[in-house]
């Protein structure tokens, strides 16, 4: 009889093969009296683990407006903790014909939106009526999907800069992994909102106008003071350019830097 | 159709004593009375061409399109019932989504055809249901299989095609087909001809008004499926007319 109690008891552990086994035979199976620590509950309801913590990750993006477009920037490392991983995570991706994307953090949650937003893309295509995503509408998506999962306590671990020409205007905007979100003629996210930063508000204070040549040198800039300061970092990195005429997403290029003085760091 | 109202014909579910389903037939008639719809698989692609009929001057030009993407890489052109045919584009679609969600890469055309032409006959199946009054042919290109082109009909039956008509003029559309050799063509001769082809079974007696539609998907589109583009369009108009005038004229010297 008490056989037969155990086996139904069972039965609501039963197909979790990572369940742990009956402590011993012929007595009440674990958790039909009790409920254990760190046990399935009896209410029957699963378990789950939420994001707690980036996995593989990417460090800073940089977005700067010029005078008629917008570039982003992003380096190709994804970092294993401290552990430099992969050295050709691609995190700049061309979304359509006026916008573009740049993305750090957890680059799986990346990967899973990218695919979203592709087909997101595919589907307007198909609709052929004409019209197109505008990088608004997609910053505005973003801060939605961005937020409910946050409310879901459950977060896609990613920064989002999203660039590109809104009605003929450049448009910068950021969301985080808690749907909050802002515009501004230049954004850096995570390390790069330390180092990058006050560079690049010193640069767009000084040539409110810039143009794009300008704009990439500060950014090749930025980039080269974030080798050298962000332990994240690395010298390969992609340069997506918004414009009117459309988006380019360059080769993977490589930071001029010089470490002649490396030497003469000491003190840490 | 002598067995029409001795009651066999009341559901898609029952089958009359000599073994036929009327809804089926039925529904077949539908796609019958709609304007044709041809598709031509060359060796680097495949062409789409509709007569869309225009039953009233005051629809908008373009309006109520027959020819539709249903992937980047897949077309389908329609005939029967329009709203019918939107819910097969629709279901087409989210298999799409769905194959490309599940194994990151383009659907085959097989295994769409094999999905859309199982959800149509299924249709067939049941009294609460009505089988679809349209029929459908979709074509996609791929790099390293080629060109791809079916038909499924109301019943969900399918087959593989070379060149096909769908629609009132299926018939004629088919014979003139025939007279070409597909296979070895290339998408831009294909167009002209499938422009052609629609002039010419077009019936100008019974239907005024049509429109011409022509899409393809193939090595000239990079594998997209897309509208044929302005310029080309205008030339395989021009081509189907003034090949209509030279068979007019050939038919009067006979004469």
């Amino acid at each position: 009889m008490t056989k037969r109690v155990n086996t139904t008891k069972m039965a609501q552990f039963g197909s979790d093969a990572f369940a742990a086994k009956s402590f011993w035979h012929n007595g009440p199976a674990p958790g039909a009296s009790y409920n254990f620590p760190n046990m399935r509950s009896s209410s029957g309801e699963e378990e789950m683990q939420r994001s707690q913590t980036p996995i593989t990750t990417g460090t800073s993006v940089l977005g700067l407006k010029f005078d008629n477009g917008v570039i982003i920037c992003a380096d190709t490392l994804g970092s294993y903790g401290s552990l430099a991983r992969f050295r050709d995570c691609q995190r700049v991706m061309k979304v359509n014909n006026n916008i573009a994307v740049g993305v750090g953090g957890d680059y799986a949650d990346f990967q899973y939106l990218k695919r979203v937003i592709d087909q997101k893309i595919m589907d307007e295509h198909i609709a052929d009526d004409g019209f197109a995503l505008k990088p608004k509408a997609l910053y505005t998506w973003l801060t939605r999907v961005m937020y409910n999962r946050r409310n879901k306590f459950d977060p896609l671990w990613n920064n989002y800069v999203v660039g590109g020409m809104q009605e003929g205007v450049p448009f910068l905007g950021a969301v985080d992994l808690r749907g909050m979100a802002y515009q501004d003629r230049h954004i850096a996210t995570g390390y790069g909102s330390y180092i990058a930063l006050p560079l690049l508000r010193d640069a767009a204070d000084k040539n409110p106008n810039m143009s794009l040549q300008q704009a990439k040198e500060i950014m090749e800039k930025c980039l080269e003071v974030l080798y050298y300061r962000d332990a994240r970092s690395f010298p390969k990195y992609q340069m997506a350019i918004v414009t009117a005429e459309g988006v380019t997403v360059s080769d993977v290029l490589e930071v001029k830097s010089n470490w002649e003085v490396a030497h003469m760091i000491s003190g840490f | 159709m002598s067995s029409i109202g001795t009651g066999y014909d009341l559901s898609a579910s029952q089958f009359s004593p000599d073994g036929r389903v009327f809804q089926v037939e039925y529904a077949q008639k539908a796609v019958e009375n709609s304007g044709t719809a041809i598709g031509l698989r060359g060796k680097d692609g495949v062409v789409f061409a509709v007569e869309k009929l225009v039953q009233s001057k005051l629809y908008e030009f373009g309006a109520n399109k027959r020819i539709f993407t249903v992937d980047s890489h897949v077309g389908m052109a329609v005939a029967g019932l329009l709203a019918d045919a939107k819910q097969i584009v629709e279901t087409s679609r989210s298999e799409c989504a769905d194959y490309r969600s599940q194994y990151g890469s383009n659907i085959p055309l097989k295994y769409l055809n094999d999905r859309v032409s199982m959800f149509m006959h299924a249709y067939t199946l049941y009294s609460a249901v009505r089988p679809f009054g349209c029929s459908a042919i979709m074509g996609s290109y791929d790099p390293i299989e080629g060109p791809a082109m079916f038909v499924v009909d109301s019943s969900g039956v399918s087959h593989g095609y070379y060149g096909c008509a769908i629609g009132k003029a299926k018939q004629s559309a088919k014979t003139e087909m025939e007279k070409l050799n597909l296979a070895n063509m290339s998408c831009r001769e294909l167009v002209k001809e499938a422009a052609r082809i629609i002039y010419l079974v077009h019936d100008e007696l019974k239907d005024k008004a049509f429109e011409l539609e022509l899409s393809w998907v193939g090595e000239a589109t990079g594998g997209r499926h897309e509208r044929v583009p302005k310029e080309i369009f205008q030339e395989a108009e021009k081509f189907a007319n003034s090949a209509l005038e030279d068979d007019s004229e050939s038919d009067s010297e006979d004469a």
